[in-house]
């Protein structure tokens, strides 16, 4: 059988390889998404201070350990069975709303967005930044820089470091911030949420107005029908940092709603050999393959998910744009996976609203943020919302607070068989005998999966713009047939 | 004058290091201005093919990192290795094995096992583990083979210089970086850093005497926001870090975790701070000595947080 | 193992333990020729740095022989000793190495018998354990950049 391999996927957090399998006719027999690596934190977390856990497994990720930190700073109030003070919880949150902001502002203009942007067709030598820059003004390239930048600065001044912050503690956090602080943290989250409302136009003149690409957001390539998770409050609003994991069937019904500490009853994990990552899969449904459905146990944790598993967003223009989305998109749930790209900005409106909400709470600068632990340490589960979706981290504990056992489900790794079944679809639909497989076709079989975010932030300005690919086509003797390149001097 | 050519890669890492480049915001510009980024997996879409036809040495430098963890780690490593002129060890992964390197407690099958049988919420009845070779009905898929130990850039291939950090702070990153685009390149060997000296030069706390009667975990002390954390009996590990990070972490009344790696000349971090740490304890009596050790639960965890692979022995031993 | 012969490295305060082993050879005690002895001036001298090296380099058991405390010859080293030891082997346990691999022990220069006992017992104690799993092993990254051994 003849094989494509796309190896390695780039703009990605991490490692990934795609391989493709051609039937003799060249119409697509299978499609596989491998992870080649694996560093093992489930095991190598064993006999640490549990107290080091949010600073360990924050370097699972350095382009969202703001999520780690907090999931495991969460795992560690239950694990020691202590209440952070309500300044703690706020600060957390600020910080958490701020890294919002950045990781949000990073995916959309650096990293997919310029698939959207620019569209798909678009030359591979502006499909950056760069061509963003071009079409919609310099003045944009700077506030994203600028974005990035000042809430990196929130970061630092609340968690301590811009990447791999360090204040996390059992309780509370370790540093409250003055009233200068304060007063720079408000105007930055007022820029912030123009920067928010400027992305959505952008967002509403270049695609929504476009209709090749509406109906590109539209098509059943691009489309799915599975479960949705997404962390709701007690209004079953959107919220990133606490609340019950709440998860909705493809025709939008609740399926279930749990507690953190109930995660076992409803989540399990499958494993391939082909593959060092996971598949995580609704326990109560069942493993069934990688299939659609209301009877697969397939589900999405994604920004799109997050909106479809909610009733709504807790602040005004966020909630606004959310209803615009819902009745462009035909009702909710939505099942169109490059909506996600629309779904995530509105999370970036509602993370800026959010930080300004914050910021402006007559507690935020008070001195009380630790309440010290008295209780012996057992057992603890924290659940954030990454932005790359649900993420858990489960901790055992001796009774000096060493770590016996620690479970960890994270953002992307809940994405895992969706991912599979997006790429495997859209190879499928545009992998056709007798058709030409052209740079731009295999850029939109990867379109199929950067809406889910992998985990990477990408991009300088001094990118070339080409997307160099490489495809090498063997027989079924592992001979080379033809090899097709693009942008490879 | 021709532009710089720079290469940039990810072995076992988190990509933090990706994002600690861009940190730099602005200078990017500068950056721009004269060098060209000819490889760059998490930003552009180079593939390893491309990397393999380049002429040997003709990237001016590789910013390598991430630890060296499986075959395809170190595959990269060297190839990297052939085609740059200079090899840049950036970030505490490349530079000691940092956080990947405490899978050194620990070995391959222990992490399988652990990871794809035991926790709970694996479904896996077969005991089905991951194969660095896989039929399936259309053909047979490939996966690297993970290594048993963790290695550093500088155990798998020659490298030029190391950037210190977990990740390298903007200024560390810059100092690199404006050394490369003005051609001023330290001897070959250094630790690119401001300091050469401990965390303790740059930190703004208050110092004293140092006598530690009892070590405290972080969650059970507010220290006081003026004094040494150490001094207050807390595992600040900047008596045995190297500086030029600004000491950020105990002014944010957390106690430094060691991540720029050892101070200049120190062989073994970890043990250099394990004897800084045993002279500031306050006492002659053997017993009262072993109480105050039993307070610090964890010793090789936590000295060789960043450092396992890097140490004397590199890894733990297990029967 | 019938024939092991344990390598060990005894590490040896100039003022108090040397002269204490001196005097045992002198005296012409006899005692486990598997002790290699290494002079150094205090035992406060000693990092944990030596015998991390010693044991990767293949020894089989370290020994750190100081002065009894309170008769340092430099008043406070063995004191600081007594400090780093314990942690020490904290740390080797965690590492998967024996705590009874290292022994901290204080011989003064007219305890001849005392070196004596303290060579035999120990490498009795490491002939029981068995051999190190620690082989040579190679130049770290570390010496290799600063030229050290």
């Amino acid at each position: 059988m003849k094989k494509i391999t796309i190896d390695p996927i780039t703009r990605l957090e991490g490692h990934g390889k795609i391989t493709i399998f051609l039937n003799e006719d060249g119409s697509v027999a299978n499609t596989y998404l491998q992870i080649p690596e694996l560093r093992g934190f489930e095991k190598f977390c064993e006999g640490r201070p549990a107290e080091d856990m949010p600073q360990i497994t924050q370097r699972i990720c350095g382009v969202c350990p703001e999520a780690h930190h907090m999931a495991a700073t969460k795992a560690l109030d239950e694990l020691f069975h202590v209440e952070p003070t309500s300044t703690a919880k706020k600060l957390r949150e600020l910080l958490y709303s701020a890294f919002y902001v950045t990781d949000h502002t990073t995916h959309f203009y650096i990293l997919a967005g310029p698939d959207f942007v620019m569209g798909p067709d678009a030359p591979p030598a502006e499909r950056n930044i760069l061509g963003v820059i071009a079409k919609v003004g310099l003045e944009l390239g700077v506030a994203v820089i600028n974005t990035r930048k000042q809430n990196h600065w929130i970061i630092q001044t609340v968690g301590g470091r811009p990447i791999h912050p360090c204040f996390g503690l059992p309780g509370g956090v370790s540093r409250a911030i003055n009233e200068e602080e304060r007063a720079k943290i408000e105007e930055i989250a007022k820029s912030s949420v123009e920067f928010a409302k400027l992305s959505l136009k952008v967002f509403d003149d270049v695609v929504l107005k476009n209709k090749k690409y509406l109906d590109m957001i539209l098509s059943d390539t691009f489309t799915h029908r599975t479960y949705y998770m997404g962390l709701v409050d007690k209004s079953n609003k959107v919220n990133f940092y606490d609340g019950k994991v709440r998860v909705v069937d493809p025709e939008g019904k609740e399926f279930c709603k749990y507690a953190p500490r109930e995660y076992l009853e409803h989540i399990a994990e499958h494993v391939e050999p082909w593959t060092y990552l996971k598949f995580p899969y609704l326990k109560k449904v069942g493993w069934k393959g990688f299939v659609d459905g209301k009877d697969s146990g397939v589900y999405r944790a994604t920004p799109l998910s997050r909106l479809n598993a909610a009733d709504g967003m807790a602040t005004p223009l966020a909630q606004a744009e959310y209803e615009k989305m819902y009745s462009t998109l035909g009702g909710k749930p939505a099942h169109y996976t490059l909506a996600t790209h629309w779904a995530r900005l509105i999370e970036l409106l509602y993370a800026a609203e959010r930080l300004l909400e914050l910021s402006r709470d007559p507690e935020i600068t008070s001195p009380n943020i630790r309440n010290i632990p008295t209780a012996t340490p057992d057992e603890g589960v924290g659940i954030v919302e990454a932005p790359r979706g649900t993420l858990t981290h489960h901790y055992i504990t001796d009774e000096r607070g060493v770590i016996k056992k620690c479970n960890l489900i994270v953002g992307t790794t809940n994405n895992y068989a969706p991912l599979f079944m997006s790429i495997k679809k859209a190879a499928e639909d545009l992998i056709k005998p007798g058709v030409k497989i052209t740079e731009g076709l295999l850029n939109r079989i990867e379109m199929a999966w950067r809406p889910y975010d992998p985990c990477m932030s990408c991009a300088t300005h001094s990118l070339p713009g080409q997307l160099p690919l490489e495809v090498t086509i063997y027989d079924a003797q592992g001979n080379e047939l033809k090899k097709l390149s693009q942008g490879i001097p | 004058m021709a532009k710089l050519k720079i290469a940039l890669y990810w072995a076992a890492s988190c990509g933090g290091c990706e994002i600690a480049v861009l940190a730099i915001h602005e200078k990017i510009l500068k950056l721009a201005e004269v060098a060209d980024i000819v490889f760059w997996p998490v930003g552009m879409d180079f593939k390893y093919a491309d990397v393999e036809k380049m002429p040997d040495k003709s990237v001016d430098v590789c910013l390598f990192n991430g630890a060296i963890r499986n075959e395809e780690n170190e595959h990269m490593a060297h190839l990297l290795r052939a085609k740059s002129k200079v090899m840049i060890a950036y970030g505490s992964c490349a530079y000691e094995g940092c956080i990947p390197g405490l899978s050194n407690f620990y070995n391959r099958q222990l992490t399988f096992d652990r990871a794809y049988i035991e926790t709970p919420s694996t479904d896996n009845p077969k005991k089905v583990y991951p194969q660095t070779k896989v039929k399936v009905p259309e053909g047979e898929l490939e996966l690297p083979e993970l290594y048993d130990t963790v290695k550093t850039l500088a155990q798998t291939v020659d490298v030029d210089y190391f950037v210190p950090g977990c990740p390298p702070e903007e200024k560390t990153t810059w100092l690199a970086l404006e050394a490369l685009i003005e051609g001023k390149l330290p001897p070959k060997g250094t630790v690119i850093s401001h300091s050469i000296k401990a965390v303790c030069d740059e930190c703004p706390r208050k110092k004293e005497e140092k006598k530690v009667k009892k070590f405290y975990r972080p969650y059970e002390i507010i220290p006081d926001p003026e004094r040494c954390l150490l001094e207050q009996g807390l595992l600040c590990y900047g008596i045995a870090t190297r500086g030029g990070c600004g000491a950020l972490c105990p002014q944010a009344n957390m106690p430094c975790t060691g991540c720029y790696g050892p101070v200049e000349g120190v062989i073994d971090q970890g043990a250099h701070f394990l004897s800084a740490l045993s002279s500031i304890i306050d006492s002659n009596d053997p017993e009262e000595i072993q109480k105050i050790i039993d307070d610090i639960p964890d010793p090789a965890g936590t000295f060789y947080r960043y450092s396992l692979p890097d140490s004397l022995l590199r890894r733990a031993r297990i029967k | 193992m019938d024939n092991f012969e344990p390598k060990i490295v005894a590490f040896c305060c100039n003022w108090c333990s040397y002269a204490g082993a001196d005097l045992a050879g002198t005296s012409r005690m006899q005692y486990s020729p598997n002790i290699r002895v290494i002079r150094v001036m205090c035992s406060g001298r000693v990092s944990p740095l030596f015998v991390l090296k010693a044991l990767s380099v293949g020894a089989d058991g370290v020994l750190v022989l100081g002065c009894h405390p309170g008769d340092c010859h430099y008043i406070e080293g063995n004191y600081k000793t007594m400090r780093r030891i314990p942690l020490l082997k904290k740390m080797l346990k965690q590492l998967g190495i024996e705590e009874e691999r290292v022994r901290l022990e204080w011989v003064s220069a007219s305890e001849g018998a005392k070196f004596a006992e303290v060579a035999n017992n120990f490498t009795q104690t490491i002939k029981n354990l068995g051999p190190s799993s620690l082989g040579p092993s190679k130049q770290s990254s570390k010496e290799a950049r600063h030229g050290q051994t």
